[in-house]
């Protein structure tokens, strides 16, 4: 991991003489309070906050799928979209859709107006020249000179999305973009062989090694060019597309591939400036060991339960909410403790514009007549919920203290 | 010997802890007289157990153990941010020879996309690239950093591994893992008289059968276990988990019972708490 740990024989509140440019001058990144690694936003502030404040760097976030693969695949975005707004350096990968195809469908910023300014928008700048012209009551400030966006509205840390819009092509052009696509890539090196892994993930990981040590995102070999954060994205690992037999078989030939990739990837994100996210239909491993495998072996686990297609879709205590969120796993980095939210209950609901994770609440009791089955649905529900980062809640009648 | 009687002097009256006083006291350990010849099995269910690993690490490097750390899971980096809270310093160990780190991650990067690796020395992680299956490999890097050479005065040996179940999913079998561990007995336990802690996770539901068989045939030989649960009844903000300790006396006479205790635990930014059940701060 690239932050350094507190000296000794020095007071914190010291500057460092010569340390260089601070990491924090990173755009769309700020240090963690409580353990100093620089966090990025996963682009959906609501899950930051879930997440103890953000994705930290050199950190993997596993998001479980969904049945249909609808509100992960939106979560898969929205990291990706931050990521251009940020200016940061992109890396997607996929078996199923191709990546060009995955950037053109990335939700449009909301954004203040001094940052759509900044962003080069030249229709804007010529109304703002109208504008000054017609200017009929403030007319003292006409003369002032223009003042110059502060730089804190490029590098905010988190920015919301409008899913009804999408992302305009000049900004998606405006980072480097690096992208792999399973069935475009050329054959193995024969090399890799001795790998004993699957062919996709190894050619993969071959990949994601060469850009970290190209683009210059190795933490360890000192530079003194300006930086910057890579996100990599990988869409539905795990899947049959990509060559994997564990969604098929509950007794897969080759089990071991997965974790194997997830541990050499973790290994590559930890010596890196680089944060990532991966989509795995946790749903369709038959194998249960395997999940758990891959649990221990990312550092957040957040899993989607949407509820199309199963009953609460039309219950009336769910009628605000499209699904739960489960936050099966959070990071303990640098520290013997991890940031863990109050509440476990959380759901999601997707808005007109906006997907947002909050917490569930039960909508108010006004009829008279009300029916206790549904109470009871819930009651038992809401222990299900209750459990996570690691506590399942296993019996009702045990009783801890 | 050198380093202990060093520490204390530099460190001033409110320096931390250097290890969980508690815990200690609870095993009735100190570091002034570690054990010698015993298998520290740490297991942990439904919650991270990693604060015993980071508790044991810094016990032996107070104790001027010569320490062989097998850390797979986490960056060095990591580690040694954690034992500065506990106030022992990694990197400063290294320097001495005190402390051998293996780190997993590095080194496995190392063999998969280093240059051509020297035929003298194969990498401890050899297993992974294939042809030898079995941890040989690992086994040698574990005796050649933990045998002593004639310049140095430290106590008996430790080795450390954080965790086992990693071997498991970079595809060892779990007979070599149960090999591995056997050749690590009777070389750092029999022979040179030194203590082993390892770490696993383990969950019953789970239903991975190759960790279970690891789990179980460790739990049989261990003289000491430390199983942290997460509470049953789900998350508390509280109380963070139970902790079993085992005494297997039997292992040791067979007339004997094992000695079985029961707390609760809660884990501070730099120290960990236990208490009997029921009785948390936050409940009284």
């Amino acid at each position: 991991m690239a932050a350094a740990g507190g000296e000794r024989g020095r007071t914190s509140f010291q500057r460092r003489p010569g340390a260089g440019p601070r990491p924090s001058a990173l755009p769309g990144t700020r240090p963690s309070v409580r353990h100093g690694q620089l966090l990025l936003s996963s682009g959906l502030p609501s899950l930051d906050c879930v997440l103890g404040g953000g994705v930290a760097v050199g950190t993997l976030l596993l998001i479980e799928e969904d049945k249909y693969g609808l509100y992960s695949n939106l979560l898969f975005k929205y990291f990706l979209a931050e990521g251009i707004v940020c200016g940061h350096d992109l890396f997607v990968a996929s078996a199923k859709e191709h990546p060009d195809n995955i950037l053109k469908e990335l939700p449009a910023p909301l954004l203040d107006d001094s940052y759509r300014k900044e962003l080069g928008d030249e229709a804007a700048a010529v109304k703002s020249e109208d504008f000054q012209d017609s200017m009929k009551i403030a007319w003292r400030y006409q003369n002032l000179p223009k003042i110059e966006t502060s730089p804190t509205t490029y590098t905010k840390f988190g920015h919301y999305y409008d899913v009804s819009k999408k992302m305009s092509p000049e900004l998606c052009q405006s980072v480097k973009l690096h992208s792999f696509y399973l069935h475009e890539e050329l054959p193995f090196e024969p090399k890799m062989k001795t790998w004993n892994m699957n062919n996709g993930y190894a050619r993969l990981l071959q990949s994601i090694q060469r850009i970290i040590s190209q683009g210059g995102f190795d933490g360890s070999d000192p530079q003194k060019k300006q930086r910057n954060v890579l996100r990599i994205g990988i869409q539905s690992l795990g899947s049959i597309l990509w060559g994997d037999d564990v969604c098929c078989s509950d007794a897969p030939e080759d089990p071991q591939s997965l974790t194997k990739f997830l541990y050499v990837l973790r290994g590559l994100l930890r010596k890196s400036l680089s944060a990532c996210i991966i989509t795995v239909p946790a749903h369709l491993i038959q194998n249960k060991a395997i999940m758990e495998r891959v649990t221990n072996l990312s550092d957040m686990v957040v899993g989607l339960e949407s509820f199309i297609g199963s009953e609460r879709e039309t219950n009336p205590l769910y009628k605000d909410y499209h699904g739960l969120v489960h936050v099966h796993q959070i990071p303990r980095l640098n520290s013997l403790i991890c940031d863990v939210s109050d509440t476990k209950d959380l759901a999601f609901r997707l808005k007109r514009k906006q997907f947002t994770i909050e917490r569930l609440h039960l909508p108010p009791d006004l009829s008279d007549t009300v029916s206790r089955a549904s109470k009871q649905d819930l009651a038992g529900s809401a222990k299900l919920l209750s459990s996570g980062c690691g506590a399942m809640a296993i019996g009702k009648k045990h009783l801890d203290f | 010997m050198r380093s202990t009687a060093a520490l204390p002097a530099l460190r001033g009256p409110s320096a931390p802890p250097a290890m969980f006083a508690e815990l200690n006291e609870l095993l009735g350990a100190s570091p002034e007289r570690p054990d010698a010849g015993k298998f520290t099995l740490l297991r942990d269910t439904r919650t991270d157990g990693s604060f015993l690993v980071h508790h044991f690490l810094s016990f032996y490097l107070r104790a001027g153990c010569k320490v062989c750390f097998v850390a797979l899971l986490q960056s060095f980096s990591h580690y040694s941010i954690v034992a500065q809270k506990l106030g022992v310093s990694l990197a400063a160990a290294k320097e001495r020879g005190q402390l051998v780190f293996l780190e997993g991650l590095k080194s496995c990067l190392d063999l998969l996309f280093g240059e051509e690796e020297q035929p003298g020395q194969p990498s401890p992680l050899q297993f992974l690239s294939g042809s030898p299956c079995d941890l040989r490999a690992l086994f040698d890097f574990v005796r050649v950093s933990l045998s002593a050479t004639g310049g140095d005065s430290w106590k008996g040996p430790v080795l450390l591994v954080d965790d086992l179940s990693v071997l498991l999913s970079l595809g060892a079998a779990p007979v070599a893992v149960l090999d591995f561990i056997h050749y690590c007995r009777v070389c750092v336990c029999c022979q040179l008289k030194g203590n082993i802690v390892v770490l696993v996770h383990s969950n019953e539901d789970s239903e991975d059968e190759e960790n279970e068989l690891v789990v179980n045939s460790l739990c049989h030989h261990s003289d000491l276990i430390l199983w942290a649960e997460g509470l049953a009844t789900g998350f508390c903000k509280d109380v963070h988990g139970q902790i079993t300790i085992i005494k297997r006396l039997s292992l040791r006479q067979a007339a004997e019972q094992d000695l079985v205790q029961i707390y609760q635990y809660k884990i501070q930014d730099r120290n960990v708490t236990f208490f009997a059940r029921g009785l948390s701060a936050a409940v009284l």
